[in-house]
């Protein structure tokens, strides 16, 4: 069983770093910003797979948390940023 | 045990959608095309992921929250992607990408910031 987590945690953190890769790069903002709400999606998936692997519920309500408090930074990030060009 | 082999089946399933998603955000051309990679296996895979877990600590009361998560996710994902394809839309169509085709479209071009 431990294969399966370890196999889950091996995936999620590849893609953490791809992720990575293009909200650093990221020719734009709006890529960045793409990227850095894919990056707390997968921190929620990493957490939630945490959960499964230990039984320690305690990070449950840090996962609720998380999940609001990225959209309210996506959206103010995407309401009063300022164009890359100006 | 049955229930440990298909909570292993869906995080697993939910942790390959989201290496997918990683994938295309990273291969794709488009700031659209990355938008598209990245919202769906955001929600559908943090599903899968959820479930998985909610199956493994079946019966705590700590599994309402996660259901929580998964509706709060997939209510704010569309507002998410809405803002910033509009945002997408309106400042690359011109910009030599595949966004030419402003022909058809009649998409109101206003200023200011966000709106």
């Amino acid at each position: 069983m431990n294969v399966v987590w370890a196999v889950s945690g091996v995936m999620l953190l590849t893609a953490v770093l791809l992720t990575l890769y293009r909200s650093l790069r990221g020719p734009t903002t709006l890529d960045r910003l793409v990227g850095i709400d894919t990056l707390i999606a997968l921190t929620i998936c990493g957490l939630a797979i945490w959960v499964a692997a230990t039984y320690d519920t305690t990070i449950v309500p840090g996962i609720v948390a998380l999940s609001l408090v990225s959209f309210i930074g996506t959206v103010s990030v995407a309401r009063f940023r300022v164009r890359d060009d100006e | 045990m049955i229930s440990d082999v298909f909570s292993a089946v869906l995080v697993l399933t939910g942790s390959l959608l989201a290496l997918t998603a990683a994938l295309g955000l990273v291969r794709f051309p488009d700031t659209l095309s990355r938008m598209h990679a990245a919202t769906k296996p955001q929600t559908f895979g943090l599903t899968l992921v959820l479930a998985g877990t909610l199956i493994r600590i079946a019966g705590h009361p700590d599994g309402g929250m996660l259901v929580l998560t998964a509706l709060f996710m997939l209510i704010t994902a569309p507002v998410i992607a809405q803002r910033v394809g509009r945002l997408v839309y309106r400042e690359q169509r011109g910009s030599g990408g595949k966004l030419m085709d402003e022909s058809q479209l009649h998409v109101q071009h206003r200023d200011g910031p966000g709106a």
